[in-house]
């Protein structure tokens, strides 16, 4: 078991998410970092889909009641084990009453947490991944037992590292496909959306990252349709919107742009005041 | 009938089929059909099929290595004639309660459209409205059906705060707020019913294709029912639907 002293600004249970519940409504959710969870898994031996802890802009403190391993990655949040700094992207063992903190953010926005084996939270519709009104908690608190699959590990057996460029952390280009709507923009407005960098707003979250500037837009609606985490809409006040993990699962809003999923997890670590850029790939 | 589609790259891994841009019950019959023959022609392909109102996302496990050669074989798909294994849809009863204690905007659509609210509550619970799909909250449903005169502009500001249950009124649209949430709609009354269930496996009684009708219920009844649906042995009444 791992007890959360304090819980950071944002920090939730994350997985890969819903699968299959959207016709009903429900979001996806899952990891916003997916390359960052899938690495801190990694390190473990996990199964990708095992759930970590996803902690936004400041980190959490966690004192843990078992010896067992872990491994961060994602956001360099100047991890410490009874304060002592320790490494990211490495398997780090923990023993028994070890308190881990965060410290200083340096890089990114979004850090994973990985125990050996999973956390052993709760399951909704076959994600244990927290969402409003779909699991019990939403975020995680003071003083939650968090359950961990495997408790009392006493034999240190390897050291794993991966090798691991974390330098998409720090890259501002968004590799995009086009998206339904792109062909309703003028050939000016097309070109526009690649060749100014947008900053990103105070409004941004799990579910979507709006854009400050305004970009010129006489798009009409569109009748409602299905949307993507990684839809770029463009709003009737010229507001681009990049919906993320969170996102509801149908709009109103022209689509024009689609990120790759691995522009997903650039933009996932970025935040307020960061600047991106737009960039084309070819469609398969 | 055969609708003339068009098929749009989404992203890596999915294709956007669209019909005409209309909102209309032979478009979404024809969209659960076609979604109904992907589904025989193979599964393993496919994540997931997401219907709305004039679309069809069609969304891969693994990312499409070419697009084209996937549309061609969906366009095959949609022009098989083989005998469907129809699916069976029901038309759902849900009591409203119209009371002012819920209809916190019966008065301003009342004096906005000269209508006496006895009038409103007997337009909106007559007419048999098509659920076209659910989407925006987990559980809303996209009705379509709302008689003309009671369509009303959404607030220019939104409310922070809608009951779970409130049945609204927005443009061209009539719809009941899963759970409590900020809305921008009309509130003409309240649902005693859940229509999000997280402990079920299929967490919404109605479906894509299904049909709602609302009949009004006092504030006693609305509570006598509220109270059967939260010791959960309220069954909501239904019958098998298809005109």
């Amino acid at each position: 078991m791992i007890k959360v002293l304090k819980p950071g600004f944002y920090s939730t249970i994350q997985d890969l998410g819903r699968i299959g519940f959207q016709q009903f409504g429900v979001p996806y959710s899952g990891v916003m970092d997916r390359k960052a969870a899938t690495v801190a898994n990694a390190l473990l031996g996990n199964d990708e889909s095992d759930a970590v802890i996803e902690m936004t802009m400041t980190g959490a403190t966690f004192q843990f009641s078992t010896n067992t391993f872990i491994a961060i990655s994602g956001a360099d949040m100047s991890p410490k084990l009874n304060n002592q700094a320790i490494q990211c992207n490495k398997m780090v063992a923990v023993k028994f009453n070890d308190v881990l903190s965060f410290g200083k953010l340096n890089t990114g926005f979004r850090c994973y947490l990985a125990v050996l084996g999973g956390f052993n939270t709760e399951i909704v519709m076959n994600s244990k991944s927290m969402y409003k009104n779909i699991t019990e908690q939403s975020v995680i608190k003071k003083d939650d037992d968090l359950m961990i699959f495997k408790d009392s590990i006493t034999n240190i057996s390897h050291h794993a590292s991966i090798r691991f460029n974390t330098d998409y952390i720090n890259s501002n280009i968004i590799e995009v496909h086009r998206g339904p709507e792109f062909y309703f923009l003028s050939e000016n407005q097309q070109k526009a959306l690649f060749a100014t960098d947008f900053s990103i707003s105070k409004d941004n979250n799990r579910m979507a990252y709006q854009m400050e500037e305004t970009f010129q837009n006489n798009l009409k609606p569109i009748i409602t349709s299905a949307v993507l985490p990684g839809t770029v809409q463009l709003t009737p006040s010229g507001k681009l919107i990049v919906l993320m993990r969170d996102c509801q699962t149908t709009g109103g809003y022209p689509r024009v742009l689609q990120l790759t999923e691995s522009a997903i997890n650039i933009i996932a670590q970025k935040f307020t005041g960061n600047t991106i850029r737009f960039k084309l790939i070819p469609q398969n | 009938m055969a609708f003339k589609l068009t098929y749009k790259p989404f992203g890596e891994r999915a294709i956007l089929i669209e019909w005409p841009q209309k909102i209309d019950k032979s478009v979404l019959k024809d969209i659960l059909l076609y979604k109904e023959k992907i589904q025989i022609y193979n599964t393993d392909f496919f994540l997931d099929l997401r219907v709305a109102y004039n679309s069809l996302l069609v969304i891969y496990k693994n990312s499409i290595n070419n697009f084209s050669v996937e549309v061609s074989k969906l366009k095959d798909i949609y022009l098989q004639n083989s005998v469907i294994t129809r699916t069976i849809f029901r038309k759902w009863k849900i009591p409203v309660c119209y009371d002012e204690t819920f209809g916190l905007d019966l008065e301003f659509i009342s004096k906005e459209k000269n209508i006496s609210k006895a009038n409103i509550i007997k337009r909106h619970s007559q007419a048999i409205y098509t659920v076209y799909f659910i989407g925006f909250l987990p559980g809303f449903l996209y009705l379509g059906g709302l008689d003309e005169i009671l369509h009303t502009p959404r607030k220019p500001s939104p409310r922070l705060r809608i009951e779970k249950g409130a049945v609204a009124i927005g443009g061209n649209q009539t719809g009941i707020y899963p759970n409590e949430s900020p809305g921008g709609w009309n509130i003409i009354g309240n649902a005693p019913i859940n229509f999000f269930d997280v402990s079920k496996s299929s967490p919404c009684f109605a479906m894509a294709g299904d049909s709602i009708q609302f009949y009004p219920v006092t504030l006693d009844e609305y509570h006598h029912i509220k109270t059967l649906v939260e010791a959960g042995v309220y069954q909501i009444e239904s019958e098998v639907f298809d005109d």
